[in-house]
C-alpha cells in the first residue's frame, strides 16, 4: 500500500523529526538562547557602564556568545542517535549520509541557530548597538551560524563515541570556527566604522558557511562510518 | 534469493571473536544462532548487517538488488529500539518508514509492507499510538521495534535476542510474525537462547575462538 514513495519524503521526515525533537523536551533549542542570554547580559556588569565601550564590543560580543551557545547543543547531534541505535539504521539504510548528516545539521540549525539570530536583535539593547550595528550583527549571524553548526558537526561526529565529549568537541571545533568569527565581526564592525567595506568580509563569510557546507557533512560522514565499527 | 557468508571472521578490539563462519540461507528459510555469552553471536548479526566490517571473509546477497549492499536488504533489530521518547508511538513509527522505504523497491522482492496502523495492531500497541515514547514500557518498547519491521519491507530480518523484554504471549505473537515473514519468502536470522518454532529452521551454534 506504501506504493513508491518520492526520493525527497525521507528528507523532509528527517528533517521534521531532528526539528521536533529540538524543541520538544529534552530539545537544545531553548537551552541555546537561554545560554545566549545569560552570556550577553553579564558582559555589562563585567564590562562596565561604559556605553562607549558597549557599542564598540557589542557586536563582537554578540558573535561570541552566539559561537558558544552553538557549541553547548552540538554535542547530541550524533550522540543521542547513537545512544539509541537510532545511527546504525540510518547507517544501514543505504542513504547517502553525507545527505543525512546535511539534513540534521540544517535542521540543528533551525532548531537552536536560528533561535539565537532572532534573539540577537533583542539582546544588541543591552550593548547599546545602534540599529544600523543591530542589522549587521543580526545579518552576519544569520548567514555564518550554519558555517559553525557545519562544522561542528566534524567534531559532533569525531567525538560521537565518547561518554563525555562535549568538551572535547569545543576544543576540536574552536580552532576551525575562528575564521567565522573573525570575518563576522568584521563584517559587523564594518558597518558601523564608515571607511571599511562592509560587503567584503560578508562575502568571505558567505563563502565560509558554503565551504562547510560541503566540507563538514563528508568529513562527519566519514567520521561516523568509522565510528560504527 | 540466498543470503551467503564465506570464512567470516570478526575482531573486537583486537581479539579474535570468530573465524571460519560459513552460512547459506534460502528464501523462506530461518536460522538461529547460539552460542554461550561473548561468542559473539551479536557480532555475526552486525557483520551481516554491514555495520561491522569481518575482518576475513565477506557477506553477499545472490539474486537480490544488485545495486544494494547486502545491509541494504536487511532489517536489523538488536540490543537497542531506536526510539525517541520525545516522540509520540506514531510519529517514530512513522518516522522509520518513511526513512527506510526506498523509491524503487516496488515488490519488495514478494513482500508487502503492513500499514503503520495495521503494524501497531499486530505487535498489540495500538491502543498507544498517540502516546509518546517515553511511557512505553519496556515490552512495549520492543514490540514498537518490531512493528518497524512490518512497514518497510525488506527480505532478510536480523534479530538479535527478539525476545528480550518480551512476556510469553508476545514471544508467541513475534513467532507468528516471523512464521509470516518465513512464508511469504522472507528470511529470519535470530540469535537467541530460545528455541524458535518456525519451519524450515536450522542453527548455526558458535563455538569460542580458539
Amino acid at each position: 500500500m506504501s506504493g513508491p514513495t518520492p526520493a525527497g519524503t525521507w528528507v523532509g521526515a528527517l528533517f521534521a523529526r531532528e526539528l521536533r525533537l529540538s524543541v520538544r523536551v529534552g530539545g537544545g533549542a531553548l537551552i541555546g538562547v537561554l545560554f545566549f542570554l545569560a552570556v550577553i547580559t553579564v558582559i555589562p556588569f563585567g564590562v562596565g557602564p561604559d556605553l562607549n565601550l558597549l557599542a564598540r564590543i557589542g557586536p563582537a560580543v554578540l558573535w561570541i556568545g552566539a559561537l558558544l551557545a552553538t557549541l553547548l547543543g552540538l554535542d547530541r547531534l550524533f550522540q543521542a542517535d547513537r545512544d539509541d541505535g537510532s545511527l546504525d539504521l540510518m547507517l544501514m539504510a543505504g542513504r547517502p549520509l553525507e545527505l543525512v548528516v546535511l539534513v540534521k545539521c540544517l535542521a540543528h540549525w533551525a532548531g537552536t541557530g536560528l533561535p539565537l539570530v532572532i534573539a540577537a536583535p533583542v539582546l544588541a539593547i543591552f550593548l547599546n548597538l545602534e540599529p544600523l550595528a543591530t542589522g549587521a550583527v543580526t545579518l552576519t549571524l544569520a548567514v555564518g551560524t550554519p558555517a559553525l553548526t557545519l562544522i561542528g558537526a566534524i567534531g559532533a561526529a569525531l567525538t560521537v563515541s565518547l561518554r563525555r565529549g562535549g568538551l572535547l568537541l569545543a576544543v576540536l571545533v574552536i580552532p576551525f570556527s575562528i575564521p567565522v568569527l573573525i570575518f563576522g565581526v568584521s563584517a559587523a564592525d564594518a558597518a558601523i566604522t564608515d571607511p571599511t567595506p562592509f560587503l567584503t568580509p560578508f562575502l568571505f563569510l558567505c563563502a565560509l558557511t558554503l565551504v562547510a557546507s560541503v566540507v563538514g557533512p563528508f568529513a562527519a560522514a566519514m567520521a561516523l562510518r568509522f565510528s560504527s565499527d | 534469493m540466498r543470503l551467503i557468508a564465506e570464512n567470516l571472521a570478526c575482531d573486537r578490539g583486537g581479539r579474535r571473536v570468530f573465524a571460519g563462519v560459513r552460512l547459506s540461507l534460502e528464501s523462506g528459510a530461518a536460522l538461529v544462532v547460539t552460542g554461550p555469552n561473548g561468542v559473539g553471536k551479536s557480532s555475526l548479526l552486525r557483520v551481516l548487517a554491514g555495520l561491522v566490517q569481518p575482518a576475513e571473509g565477506h557477506v553477499a546477497i545472490e539474486g537480490g538488488d544488485d545495486e544494494a549492499t547486502p545491509g541494504e536488504h536487511c532489517h536489523y533489530s538488536g540490543h537497542l529500539d531506536a526510539l525517541k521518547p520525545a516522540l509520540s508511538v506514531a510519529e517514530n513509527l512513522l518516522f522509520w518508514r518513511a526513512f527506510l522505504s526506498a523509491p524503487d523497491e516496488p515488490a519488495c522482492f514478494g513482500l508487502a509492507p503492513c500499514d503503520p496502523e495495521a503494524a501497531l495492531e499486530r505487535v498489540g500497541i495500538g491502543h498507544v499510538a498517540d502516546l509518546p515514547a517515553a511511557y512505553l514500557s519496556a515490552g512495549q518498547r520492543r514490540r514498537l521495534a518490531l512493528a518497524r519491521l512490518l512497514v518497510t519491507a525488506r527480505p532478510v530480518w536480523l534479530l538479535d535476542e527478539p525476545t528480550a523484554a518480551l512476556d510469553a504471549a508476545s514471544e508467541e505473537a513475534l513467532t507468528e510474525l516471523m512464521r509470516a515473514h518465513v512464508n511469504a519468502g522472507g528470511m529470519v536470522i535470530a540469535a537467541t537462547h530460545q528455541p524458535l518454532d518456525l519451519d524450515p529452521v536450522s542453527t548455526l551454534r558458535l563455538e569460542a575462538a580458539t
